[in-house]
Order: C-alpha cells, then structure tokens, then sequence
C-alpha cells in the first residue's frame, strides 16, 4: 500500500514538475511557488501568530502560493495533509511537526519526489537527510536567559522563588525549566515549590492562588513558562492584596501582547521573547532551497528580552 | 449504623479527609482572614473556583438521571466565554453594566440553542447521547475559535470582572451564584414531579412512556439545561481570567463533571440522582486540586495522585466492596444479609 501511495505520489510530482519547469523557476503556470505548509492547529495565541506570520510571509505579492492546511494537533492528520501535498506536487513543504517521531515514511516519499523539505518551530527525529533545514527557537537559551535576569537582579540575596511550568513533559516546559536552573546556580534563590499550569492563564490563576495561601508573602519571585500563566498569577497576587512586579518580581517568556502590557504596567518585570514571527525566515530558507543553495541544519532565531522600559516603547508598533 | 447506610456519607467522609490531610500538612488551610471586607484563605478559593464546575455538574447529574451523558459542555463553555467577550470587546464602553448584560444574555442564549442542538439529536432523533455530544465537544471549540478569530480575546470591563472576582458580604459573588443555580435545580427537581419523571424516564423511558410520561421533553429539557448551565459556567470562567481562551476554557470538565456526579452517588445507568451528592462530589474534586498544590505533589506524579485518590473514594463506595468488608468482619451475617442497599435511604 504504501509502496503504491509512494509511486503514485512520484508520479504526481513528476507531473507537476514537468509543467513547472516548463513555467520556469520551479514555479506553477502563474510563475508562483506552491509551498504546502502543515501547521499543528491554531492551540494558541502563539500559534495563531505564527500561522499569521507564515501566511503573510507566503503571499502571493512575495512569490508564492501557500496551501495551508492545520492539522489540529493530530499526527495522523499531520502526516496526511504532507502526503496529499506531494500528491498535489507542491515546490516546497513546510512543517511545524505536531509529534517527533513516524515521519521517515512520508519524509522519504517527499524525498524521492523531489519536494524539499523545511521544519519551523518544532524538531523532529528523523535522519537529518530527509529534509532540508530547520528554523526554530531554542527553549533552553530562553529558560537560561529568564534566569541570568533573576540571577542578577537578585544575587545573594536570599530569595524565595516559585515556577509555574508549562505543560507536563513538552519540550519547551523539560527546557525551560533546565536552562533557568542552570543560569541561576550559584545565586541566592530557592525554589519553594514548582507546579503545572499548562500554559493556561486558568490554571496560572488557581496554582499561583494554592503557591499563596501556601507560602503567603514569603514568594519573592516567579518564574513563568509562558506569559499567560504569569497574567493568571498576577490576578491571584492582586487578590492576595500583594502586589505584583513589586511585592513578587515575575519573569517569563513569550513576550505575546498582554503580557508586553502587564510589563509596560510593572506587574511583570522582565520578559524573554519566544518569537514566533518565523515567516520571513521560512520564507527565505525556502526561496534559497528551490535556487540550489546549500543550507544549514538548524537555524536558530535570536529572540530579543524585555524590560519595563522596553514594553513601554515597543507596544504600540508590536503586531502581536 | 443507620447513619453508615446513609448514600451520601462516604463521599463526606472523602471530602473530609481531603481537608484534615490539607490542615495537617499546613494548619493555614482552614484559617479564613477577613480582607478590605472580603473574606481570604484556601477554603474561600476552593469556594469560587468549584463554581464553573458545580453549575456543569448539575445540568450533567440531570442528563445522566434521563440515562444519557453530556460531553460537550466544555466546548459549550468556551463558546459561551467567546461570545461574551466578542459582544464586549466589540462595544466602546465595555464598562457599561448594560453591555455586559447584554453579553450576558447573547451567551447564555447561545448555549441554550447548542443544549437544544444535544437534546434534538438524543430526544427526537433518538441518537446515542455520547455520540450525540461528541459532535459538538469536537465541533463546538471550533465555533468558538471561529468567534474569537483563533486568538485569545481579552478585555477590561469592571461589571464583567465582578461575576468572578467580585465579593457580596464578604462572600465570593461567584460561590453565590453556584449556591443560587443548586437552589434553583434542586427546587424545579424536587419540588415538582419533574425529578420524579426524569427518574423514572432514566429507570426505564418505554414503562414511563406507556404510563403516560412524555419523555421526549423531559430528556430534551435535561439538555437544553445542561447547555445553558455549561454557558453560564462559561461566562463564570472566562471572567475570572478576563479572557476567552477557546483552547483552554472548560477543556476535560466534562470528566471532571461526570467524576463528580459518579461520587455523589448518581449512577451512570441513569434513574435516580442526588443533587446533593454531586453538590459534595464537586467539593471533593475542587478540594483534591488544591490538595496536590498544598502537598506540593510534583506535576509529574500528580494525574496518578488524583487518580489514586479516586479510585479509593470509589471503591469504598461501591456497595460490592462495602459488602464483601461488611461479611469479611461480620462472619455470623449470612452473606445475602449483608448486603447493604445504597439507594434505601433516598
């Protein structure tokens, strides 16, 4: 069957790729590159960025022709919408990879028809071969940076910290958490006591209410995974008639919209950017992979960091 | 003895036992201050966070008394939440107490129509009421994403804050607002034949049927107050974090609800129901999240931590177990003797 799927879909590209060469430049018959891009879903502020930052990368006044499909975070479907854009024969794919693992298939088939592949955002464990570079952010460099911060906005000082991880077991939680606790090795602070807040500003409010009523005003600082956790937090801190960004200093990472706010109000204090306008990058990796150029592996994106005055300043012309 | 047999008293005994561990680890769990006029501690958290999931809980013990299962009322929830917040986010004075009524008013509306949508596919379409429900628990978070444009809406509106976060004589405005929807269920249910006929509908809907009951009604009526409980639970949540996360909102509450209504004692098989077991069911759930913050269960280890728990609050209510423990220390009994009838006491 899957031998079959995969002859088929050579067949398709080959196709496709007769009438774009005879089109010129890889392109379909409007001179366009047809890039398939499998986003996971649209599970959050970030990722509805993200998709934004891609479609306005891939537009057509840019050159190209974006097929995107948005697989709701199931792997299967995933993989599905990667297969139907061989069939298609697209130029290029694009994909933000949902789970690491079972794409060596259909990587292969893309492979053997040709259509270089590119992975935003999330990594996969498939041999470096199948695809032709990745772009994305480094969730340990951002967690490291988050506790430079605290490690020299407090130093010796005895400080009591608490965490609010993002979900348990995802990549960007295991590495946050890593790069923080080594940044701040050697400093004053302790950490009280560490919870899951799944990213979500719910359960940011209720743990944060729970670290409260546990500790009450000996928490010195916290450390939130995302932004959204930390604005959940900052409603319980208020609450607890504290208040945040002075009686607690918080740190996170995201740097979306309202949490920029909350950092211009002072109730954050610092903020370490995970960018997720990655378009241009893709767009470009992309543009350089059809023209025969070698590529790097991985590309990392510097993420920039925030502070009070910075919020202040860069808000208005934010677009996310 | 009598007291022991009462259905209820081993899901008080877990809810209970919850707040002794709580207090033993740290004697601050039952301290209650008073702050600005406003009453503070863990208990009153556990108070005005267990609303969303009370008002779920109720409108799911009545679906599961007509024999059926509501899974969407998550996804009702954060449709609700998103359109609230759309009205007012859309309106120039969002301050205004009118605009946020009338946001109000446009959400629960639209639940009550998707509670309706449920209840037109099990009651006259005569589908299966988990698949029924799927549809919208899978469809019905697309809606809302659709609704906030795949972003998370946020908003500044004092008179919307208020319904979660405000306080009234001291007490949490949300925690009066789930006392006011238990009162309000408990006297339709109980103070009328409805409860009677919904459980007699979920016992067996053919003799209820033939014996004049129209159950086609009854079980529609169950869902359409299931969607509109699940909507204004909706409002409850996306106010208390002033945003409308259609992602997160009311995600896996309809387990959690369901949980409660299995430890207050409501059989899944339908019939009869306790609304006040699922009162303490609720309680108990609220009690035990808090319990693995205050324990400092590591994350990792804290799904298999409720799970435990759960598994024991069952079993010691399971009327099996209790049985087999009550021949196992009372050898003279006969074995049929022992048998203890849960429901002899409603």
């Amino acid at each position: 069957m899957k031998k079959i799927l995969a002859t088929v879909a050579v067949a398709a590209a080959a196709l496709a790729g007769l009438s774009g060469c005879a089109a010129g430049g890889g392109g379909s018959d409007d001179g366009l590159i047809t890039v398939g891009f499998a986003q996971t879903g649209s599970e959050s502020g970030w990722r509805s960025a993200n998709t934004e930052s891609m479609k306005a990368a891939f537009s057509e006044e840019n050159g190209f022709n974006l097929v995107f499909n948005a697989a709701d975070n199931k792997p299967e479907a995933q993989i599905a919408a990667v297969r139907s854009f061989i069939n298609q024969g697209v130029d290029a794919i694009v994909i933000a990879p949902i789970v690491e693992d079972g794409w060596d298939d259909v990587l292969q088939e893309a492979k053997d028809a040709g259509i270089p592949v590119v992975l935003e955002d999330r990594t996969l464990t498939s041999s470096d071969d199948l695809y032709a570079s990745w772009v994305g952010l480094d969730f340990t460099r951002e967690g490291e940076r988050a506790g430079e911060w605290a490690a020299k906005e407090f130093g010796d000082t005895p400080t009591n910290m608490v965490v609010l991880e993002g979900t348990t077991g995802s990549a960007p939680a295991n590495d946050r958490a890593e790069g923080f606790a080594k940044a701040i090795e050697g400093s004053g602070i302790v950490t009280l006591d560490s919870q899951t807040g799944n990213f979500t500003r719910a359960d940011g409010k209720t743990v944060m209410e729970g670290f409260l009523q546990k500790y009450g005003s000996d928490i010195d600082l916290l450390y939130a995974h995302n932004d959204d956790m930390a604005l959940g937090a900052i409603e319980a801190i208020k609450a607890a008639g504290l208040q945040p960004g002075v009686d607690i200093k918080i740190v996170s990472i995201d740097a979306v919209h309202d949490g920029m706010q909350a950092l211009a109000d002072g109730e954050i204090n610092h903020i370490v950017e995970c960018n997720p306008l990655l378009g241009d990058q893709v767009a470009e990796l992309v543009k350089k992979v059809l023209a025969g150029d070698t590529l790097e592996k991985a590309y990392i994106v510097d993420d920039g960091e925030f502070d009070q005055a910075d919020a202040i300043e860069l808000l208005p012309t934010r677009p996310y | 003895m009598k007291l022991l047999r009462h259905r209820l008293v081993w899901a008080v005994a877990a809810l209970v036992t919850l707040i002794v561990v709580n207090t033993i680890s740290r004697p601050t769990f039952l301290s209650i201050t008073l702050q600005d006029g406003e009453l503070y501690g863990s208990l009153i958290d556990i108070l005005r966070n267990s609303a969303p999931l009370m008002l779920v809980a109720l409108g799911m013990t009545v679906v599961i008394a007509t024999r059926g299962i509501d899974l969407s009322v998550g996804a009702i929830m954060a449709v609700s939440g998103a359109v609230a917040l759309t009205v007012i986010e859309a309106s120039p004075t969002p301050d205004n107490l009118g605009v946020v009524l009338v946001a109000i008013a446009v959400a629960a509306l639209v639940s009550l129509v998707l509670g309706a949508w449920n209840g037109l596919l099990v009651a006259v379409l005569g589908i299966q009421p988990i698949i029924a429900t799927l549809v919208l628990m899978l469809a019905g978070r697309g809606i809302a994403l659709l609704i906030t444009g795949g972003f998370i809406t946020t908003i500044n509106s004092e008179p919307y804050q208020f319904i979660s976060q405000g306080y009234v004589l001291g007490l949490p405005f949300a925690f009066l607002v789930s006392i006011a929807a238990i009162v309000v269920v408990a006297l339709i249910e109980r103070r009328t034949a409805l409860g009677m006929l919904t459980e007699a509908v979920g016992i067996n809907p053919e003799a209820s049927r033939l014996a004049g009951v129209r159950s086609r009604g009854i079980v529609w009526g169950a869902y359409i107050a299931s969607g509109l409980l699940a909507g204004i639970a909706g409002i409850l949540y996306s106010s208390n974090i002033m945003a409308a996360d259609a992602n997160a909102a009311g995600l896996y509450i309809e387990l959690d609800a369901i949980l409660a209504v299995v430890l207050g004692g409501t059989s899944l098989a339908g019939g009869k129901f306790s609304l006040a077991g699922t009162v303490v069911g609720v309680f108990t759930i609220q009690t035990l999240k808090s319990t693995i913050t205050f324990l400092g269960v590591p994350p990792a280890v804290s799904p298999v931590f409720l799970a435990a728990v759960v598994v024991i609050v069952v079993l010691v209510q399971s009327p099996r177990t209790r049985s087999a423990l009550a021949r196992l220390t009372r050898r003279r009994t006969p074995a049929g003797g022992a048998r203890i009838d849960p429901e002899a006491a409603s």
